[in-house]
């Protein structure tokens, strides 16, 4: 049986998707035939456009989730579109937040597996086989969805690059979240907390300047924010920081944070945990400062520096700063 | 206030992990010992019952027969009882057909709450709470970082992309905490006498109701067909610092010609 009909679970703010949901369409197109997109919010119809010219025909609109997680009603009324007839051959979902919640109902709800944490996609014949960095990204697993149809895959950020097919608008027909749903949907959002950053995204940004354990405090996290700043990069963070509650958890790096691949990653008392190293080994160079010769970061370093930050960082804010 | 607790007893992370070269399943020669990220919803569970003023903590594991030393050190934190759910049939389960097999067991419990940890630190696919959650027919929070219980309603805040969420959600519910939600606490001497002699029951796949094909690797819909060593970026230049390791940064940076 061929692979003809790809969806991709597409998120979005307001009317913009987001950069994994591009990637996504992108890569579906080169999957399958037909490229189809699921979509809620009460700004989907600015999404016929800009998903359309990543290469989705149509648009399932499950419609505005109001105060809801999305993870059940968008399962849900994907759930019943595949009970209608038009399941597709395999379905591509973000690796964030809400997409593992939709990811997660929607294999328990149809009684599909799924796969998580997928970083690579190949098609061999009429099998669609994933790969996964396990062991800390030391090794890649091949696996396959052996079962019936449509396969569930979660993709990491970053997985593919995102091109424009350069296609028209998508169609827009609504998907309905079945009535049902009793307890199941009753978790609801009071209130969205926004936790500011100056400068650019941590996973958009060419620099990352990320810190850890090494730094010794929350002070001194001020060190490696004001090298991002000279930069003109964004600040990072290993999870034993955030743990620590130094730094917010969106300047995670790492499993269960962030994937970047900026063009250089500044590693500052962060000693390479496999947590850490997935998150940020595709980095086109990485620059790694640890007082331990022996730290894991150094065996992924362009150029290792062992040292400590606390005089390393100074002196090197210093020269930029001097070389304005 | 009756919380279970998903706990994994994993092979310990510090310990080299590899993969069955035949089955390619987890190789669990080892002793297993508490996930860490388990310790999180321990501690959770044990404080938000604690504050309710009554209650327990039920831990609910699935592992081979006899793996019980994580259970005894999360008992020796505090948990009431254990249920560990061992059957040779259940090897190679994916995380839907785990979720199955922990359903089952938890509705013997009817807990009000559920915790978990957001993924597992060995496999961490981080999708089985939630499949457990709809199979228990609960409405589910994930990635909680701060967890608060009033009445009949539970409070979460939830991590998301640009921040977190305030989110309500009425019990019976299935959360999911983040590591560094709490601080666990270290077992005392007491409590690990004492978790000696707690309840822990092991149950089996049939006790479960639950048939031979629904689970394991029979059950299981997925297979790693490949596993091979990652392209691997290789160490370059190492510099000890004497007092000018930012000179070489700084050049190391001035190469790339950064806009």
């Amino acid at each position: 049986m061929s692979i003809d009909k790809i969806w991709v679970v597409a998120e979005s703010t307001d009317d913009a998707p987001s950069s994994t949901t591009l990637e996504l369409l992108t890569e579906a197109r080169s999957i399958g035939t037909t490229v189809e997109a699921v979509a809620w919010g009460s700004a989907t119809s600015g999404l016929a456009g800009p998903l359309g010219e990543y290469g989705a025909s149509t648009i399932y609109d499950v419609g505005d989730i109001g105060d809801a997680l999305p993870g059940v009603p968008v399962a849900a009324a994907i759930a019943t579109l595949i009970a209608s007839g038009s399941s597709p051959d395999a379905i591509l979902i973000p690796a964030t937040f809400d997409g593992r919640d939709i990811a997660g109902r929607l294999s328990a709800r149809t009684d599909l597996p799924v796969l998580t944490n997928v970083v690579g996609l190949t098609v061999e014949g009429d099998d669609v086989l994933s790969q996964h960095g396990i062991f800390g990204g030391t090794q890649v697993a091949k696996a396959h969805l052996t079962g019936k149809r449509p396969w569930i895959f979660v993709v990491r950020a970053k997985t593919f690059a995102a091109e424009p097919a350069g296609s028209g608008a998508a169609a827009v027909q609504p998907a309905a979240v079945p009535s049902e749903l009793g307890a199941l949907n009753t978790a609801k959002v009071l209130e969205h907390h926004v936790e500011e950053r100056t400068g650019p995204k941590l996973d958009e940004a060419d620099v990352v300047v990320a810190g850890g354990r090494g730094l010794g405090s929350a002070e001194d996290f001020a060190m490696v924010e004001e090298l991002a700043k000279l930069l003109h990069g964004a600040a990072g963070a290993s999870r034993a920081i955030v743990d620590a509650g130094w730094v917010p958890y969106s300047h995670q790096v790492g499993q269960t944070g962030k994937t970047v691949k900026p063009m250089v990653y500044v590693a500052c008392g962060i000693s390479g945990a496999t947590q850490h190293l997935v998150g940020m080994k595709g980095s086109k160079n990485i620059i790694a400062i640890n007082k331990d010769r022996e730290a894991p970061i150094f065996s992924v370093a362009d150029l290792g520096i062992v040292g400590d930050v606390h005089k390393v960082l100074p002196a090197l804010i210093e020269a930029l700063k001097a070389k304005g | 206030m009756n919380v279970v607790v998903c706990v994994k007893q994993i092979p310990d992370p510090a310990a080299p992990a590899s993969l069955d070269p035949s089955t390619h399943n987890l190789v669990r020669d080892g002793k297993l010992i508490l996930d860490e990220s388990d310790s999180y919803g321990v501690e959770m569970g044990l404080q938000l019952a604690e504050q309710a003023g009554g209650g327990e903590v039920t831990l609910v594991s699935m592992a081979p027969a006899g793996e019980t030393s994580g259970l005894r050190t999360a008992l020796a934190m505090g948990a009431a009882k254990a249920i560990l759910i061992s059957d040779d049939v259940l090897a190679g389960s994916d995380a839907l057909s785990t979720a199955k097999v922990l359903a089952k067991a938890i509705q013997r419990v009817q807990p009000d709450l559920v915790l978990a940890a957001t993924e597992s630190t060995d496999g961490y696919t981080g999708t089985m709470p939630v499949q457990l959650a709809e199979l228990l027919g609960m409405p589910s929070v994930t990635f909680a970082k701060k967890v608060s219980i009033s009445g009949s309603t539970v409070r979460v805040e939830r991590q998301t992309e640009a921040g977190y969420d305030d989110v309500e959600c009425p019990l019976p519910a299935v959360v999911t905490v983040t590591t560094g939600v709490v601080e666990p606490r270290y077992p005392s001497f007491k409590g690990i006498m004492a978790a000696k002699s707690k309840p822990l029951e092991q149950l089996t796949v049939s006790d479960l109701g639950l048939g031979p094909d629904e689970v394991g690797a029979a059950g299981a819909g997925q297979a790693v067909t490949e596993v091979a060593t990652a392209a691997d970026r290789s160490a370059g230049e190492k510099v000890v610092d004497e007092g000018d390791a930012h000179e070489h940064i700084v050049r190391f940076i001035e190469q790339l010609k950064l806009s």
